[in-house]
């Protein structure tokens, strides 16, 4: 296995009951790429998704992140491991401000020991502090400041999409995995949130995991591409081999 | 040969109070398919049977009314009908409001129901046991010289009452619309309601058929034990959830055979152990099958939409 | 109008039926014999009057919500931040303390006791309301701790001979443990299935209490439990070998109503920390993740928290809340016996958190004194309490489930500058 290597998927493949959803679907995210995960609509994108993030056990294959299987895990161990995911339908702490869902998600980093907590011991509040700071910086960088103390289910579509990826950096990831992240976008929050993916490979050195049907911007950022199509993989690429894919095009353009 | 006399009569008393839970659990069941809840208040329901039957029993005697059948069925139509009235105003006052809500608020809102219902029939009819004297007095007796096993002719209305109600279940659900619209309902209610399925109807409906045969099963098991007070209710539901649980919960033939299954667990304990201990194996049973197959025996675990 | 009229007749119809059938007569015992005896015509005088009204509501009902609508509309209250000024604020609880620990001082040894006795309600609503509120966990045997801590002391003094004081933390450990124990295979499961399961639990701990008869003495309970000391006084009027009663300490003449001040004392130190505690904890890490697993444990999940350890960390805090009231409870009376610990006392502590609304501190502890002081008040209540409590259950469900006085959320803001 190349060092380069972050994640592995081999010969993944989920059923339910009588239905093969995934059939023997493999990829490979080097580190530092964005890789995207195309497909037809019910393709079974967000079922390899939740396979990988441990919220389906898969029926059979493995999934190796830096080297070491995920596929018994459950999602809290593999996001803790340092792959986390968005969405499709935004998933914020909607009753919860801005700023504390950010606070939420770096709950490993905080102090959980009860007794410093109670007792408001000095480490307790650099602590605190420390997760505080990171949150805003977080807010910052998407440029969801001015709203940290406001209700997160209150925001606009796209500051909750946005807001979905601070919430996932500020656990300090290796793998971002985005599902459908350019969804409900209207055309220029979409280009905003391209160039935040392609800032936070280029500034942070994440990697990106993608699914998405917008194709001008799946093709815009990806390194590469995988495509699914009915549970099976169909073609894998960079950018300009898939779309130059016979079969990439037939899938997506159904049979003449 | 005592030893398995012996074995055999415990068997026989839980088979009999076991189709009395599994009557009890279908109620529990049906709903938790169609909507996903937990009726708190379905064990009220069925102590609401026993009272009704009780009366109707009392006061047909009071009027000079022997026949025996006559008393049975006439008990069995007015409890039905009367605790199927309370199982859906019960759905209508406290779980269809809050029907989209969390479901926390659906939970407390179900135990304040049984809370309720169990206070209201406490002030209503008072606290002490009622008692009506036993219609079907007698059995059969078979075995040896030592220990005799008694099969009463009331177990067997049970046994058969049971499975004949059991069987109604089966047919009105695969063969009538309303069953049909029930399946649908339980599969994705949304889809049903999108395709003219009336849906708050068929969940109506689940309250009602789910009391009804709360009520067959409140006037058998009050026929054999004799009593009644406003407190059954709360043992009795517990129990027939845990068969729900123990068989599978949302599958009726699960509910059949968790309701089997706990009444002879339940009998053997009493038997063999002690029968103080009897209404902990109920517990303990649900426990262990949380722990290791919480969909049950019949079941399917249950995929998360995410 | 034709199917509006049918609906408030088939409305009218089934509120006869189930008013006729459960209040209309009536199972009685005479001698040996069961009869059914009819009620009295007020009976079914005001069975007609409901009936009607149910017909009218139902007949005008789209009206009388619209009418509801423009006159309520909106107006939902919810507590407003008493006194935003952090000075202020520490004035007013300041305030409020001193005039509770004057209290004993100036009422009657009746009002003090009852008093307590509020309080270790209030310690129990504060410490359901942990499971429930903050966490979105039903806990329906929440009593089933209660008594493990009263049982707590009871045995450890009876068999082993601890004061109050060292058995006071020994009862919440041990609570804590049942808690954990308990929790750890069920938590992991769906919500109802806990609900359900707590239930068991209550019951079944009562029912060990009652047929344990060697260790708990069954269904005689436990009795010459000590009351707690003051760093070794006792309130008796003599005291046990090599200890000192307060008074002879003092040189005061012997008064029993010290020892009912002291206890009160005592609970309100309790309920104090209690209140402190669940404060801090709210805002601190683990409180968080209990707000964010109510909303959303996917969420959760996908950020690396497990949700299984918060929802046990809630439980088992909450349970030895219930261990602390308990000890302290079994020190007060004297004497326990399961008769102390059924389900009821669950269903009271549960009435407590909904109605004070789920998550709000103030609102559980006026709650708590409310439904404590309540059947006090009117003796003829308590016929009743019950079927309230269900009912409140009920109806603040359907149309308040925030509570009366809803949590404004102590959230963290973020301060620049």
């Amino acid at each position: 296995m190349a060092e380069s290597e972050l994640l592995s998927v081999r010969g993944l493949s989920m059923r339910f009951g009588g239905l093969l959803a995934v059939d023997q679907v493999s990829m490979e995210v080097r580190l530092g790429e964005v890789v995207s995960l195309i497909g037809p609509n019910g393709a079974g994108k967000t079922t390899v998704f939740n396979c990988i993030s441990g919220f389906y056990r898969p029926t059979s294959g493995e999934v190796l992140f830096k080297g070491r299987p995920m596929q018994r895990l459950p999602g809290f161990k593999i996001a803790r491991a340092g792959m986390v995911r968005t969405f499709q339908n935004v998933r914020l702490f909607k009753e919860m401000t801005v700023i504390e869902n950010l606070l939420v998600a770096q709950h490993m980093q905080a102090e959980r020991n009860l007794l410093k907590g109670l007792l408001l011991t000095k480490g307790y509040r650099r602590r605190e502090q420390e997760v505080m700071e990171r949150a805003a910086h977080w807010l910052e960088r998407v440029g969801l400041i001015d709203f940290a103390n406001r209700e997160a289910g209150n925001l606009a579509y796209g500051q909750q999409r946005r807001l979905e990826i601070a919430r996932c950096m500020v656990t300090q990831p290796r793998l971002l995995m985005l599902d459908e992240p350019a969804a409900g976008l209207n055309p220029n929050e979409t280009r905003d949130l391209n160039q935040m993916i392609v800032r936070l490979k280029q500034e942070e050195g994440i990697t990106v995991l993608l699914i998405e049907h917008d194709m001008s911007l799946v093709m815009d950022i990806s390194d590469r591409i995988y495509v699914v199509n009915q549970g099976k993989p169909l073609a894998d690429g960079t950018p300009e081999q898939i779309q130059r894919n016979p079969e990439v095009i037939k899938a997506y353009l159904g049979e003449e | 040969m005592d030893e398995l006399l012996y074995f055999l009569q415990q068997t026989i008393n839980g088979l009999t109070i076991g189709s009395t839970y599994a009557l009890i659990a279908i109620g529990y069941t049906m709903v938790y398919g169609i909507i996903g809840m937990i009726n708190f208040a379905h064990g009220e329901i069925y102590m609401i049977g026993t009272y009704i039957a009780f009366i109707v029993i009392t006061g047909l005697a009071m009027m000079g009314i022997d026949n025996t059948l006559f008393l049975i069925v006439a008990a069995l139509l007015v409890s039905m009908i009367v605790a199927s009235a309370h199982g859906f105003a019960v759905e209508r006052v406290a779980y269809r409001p809050v029907r989209g809500s969390k479901r926390l608020i659906a939970l407390i809102s179900a135990i304040g129901m049984s809370i309720f219902l169990q206070n209201y029939m406490r002030l209503a009819q008072g606290s002490r046991d009622k008692a009506i004297p036993n219609l079907l007095p007698g059995g059969w007796e078979f075995g040896g010289e030592g220990f005799v096993v008694n099969l009463s002719y009331m177990q067997v209305i049970i046994f058969v009452v049971t499975l004949l109600s059991m069987g109604a279940l089966a047919l009105f659900i695969s063969r009538s619309r309303l069953g049909r619209a029930c399946r649908a309902c339980s599969q994705d209610r949304g889809m049903a309601n999108l395709l003219g399925i009336n849906t708050d109807l068929v969940i109506s409906m689940t309250f009602v058929i789910g009391a009804a045969l709360a009520a067959v099963a409140g006037l058998l098991l009050g026929m054999y034990y004799g009593v009644v007070n406003p407190y059954i209710g709360f043992l009795a539901g517990l129990k027939a959830f845990t068969a729900a649980v123990l068989g599978g919960i949302g599958s009726i033939p699960g509910a059949m055979l968790g309701g089997l299954i706990l009444g002879i667990a339940e009998a053997l304990t009493g038997g063999y152990l002690s029968s103080e201990y009897k209404d902990v194996v109920a517990f303990g049973l649900l426990i262990l099958i949380l722990l290791f197959r919480p969909w049950g025996i019949l079941g399917k675990p249950e995929v998360e939409k995410i | 109008m034709a199917s509006q009229l049918l609906h408030a007749g088939f409305s009218a119809g089934l509120t006869f039926l189930l008013g006729a059938s459960v209040l209309g007569v009536e199972l009685r015992s005479q001698g040996v014999n069961t009869i059914v005896a009819v009620e009295g015509p007020m009976t079914w005088l005001w069975l007609g009057v409901a009936v009607v009204i149910v017909f009218f509501h139902q007949l005008f009902r789209p009206r009388i919500e619209a009418l509801r609508r423009r006159t309520w509309g909106g107006s939902r209250f919810s507590l407003p931040p008493l006194l935003r000024n952090h000075a202020q604020r520490r004035l007013m609880i300041a305030l409020v303390i001193g005039a509770l620990l004057l209290f004993p001082f100036l009422a009657e040894r009746s009002a003090i006791d009852l008093a307590t006795l509020t309080l270790i309600y209030v310690m129990l609503g504060l410490g359901l309301n942990v499971v429930v509120g903050l966490a979105g966990l039903l806990d329906l045997g929440y009593v089933g701790f209660y008594a493990v801590g009263a049982y707590t002391y009871a045995l450890l003094n009876n068999y082993f001979g601890f004061s109050f004081w060292e058995a006071l933390p020994l009862a919440g450990i041990v609570t804590a443990l049942f808690g954990y124990l308990l929790g750890f295979p069920v938590l992991r499961l769906r919500g109802d299935y806990l609900a359900i399961v707590t239930l068991g639990f209550g019951e079944i701990i009562r029912i060990l209490l009652n047929n344990w008869t060697e260790l708990t003495g069954g269904p005689n309970g436990i009795s010459r439990i000590p009351k707690p000391t003051l760093f070794n006084l006792e309130f008796s009027r003599r005291a046990d070998e090599g200890n000192i009663p307060f008074h002879e300490f003092f040189g005061i003449p012997y008064d029993p109503s010290y020892k009912v001040m002291y206890l009160y004392i005592l609970a309100l130190l309790l309920s104090l920390a209690t209140v402190y505690v669940i404060y801090r904890l709210m805002r601190m890490p683990i409180g968080r993740a209990w707000e964010a697993l109510r909303e959303d444990d996917i969420a959760c999940r996908s950020l690396g928290l497990n949700p299984t350890g918060i929802k046990l960390s809630a439980f088992t805090i909450g349970a030895s809340f219930a261990g602390f009231a308990g000890a302290f409870f079994a020190a007060r009376q004297g004497f326990i016996s399961p008769e102390s610990f059924t389900f009821i006392e669950s269903a009271i502590v549960l009435a407590i958190v909904v109605l004070g609304g789920m998550g709000s501190q103030l609102g559980v502890i006026l709650a708590a004194i409310a439904m404590t002081l309540l059947p006090e008040i009117a003796r003829e209540f308590n016929e009743y309490r019950m079927l309230l409590f269900g009912l409140i259950m009920v109806m603040m469900m359907v149309w308040r489930p925030q509570g009366l006085l809803p949590l404004k959320r102590p959230q963290m803001e973020l301060k620049r500058g």
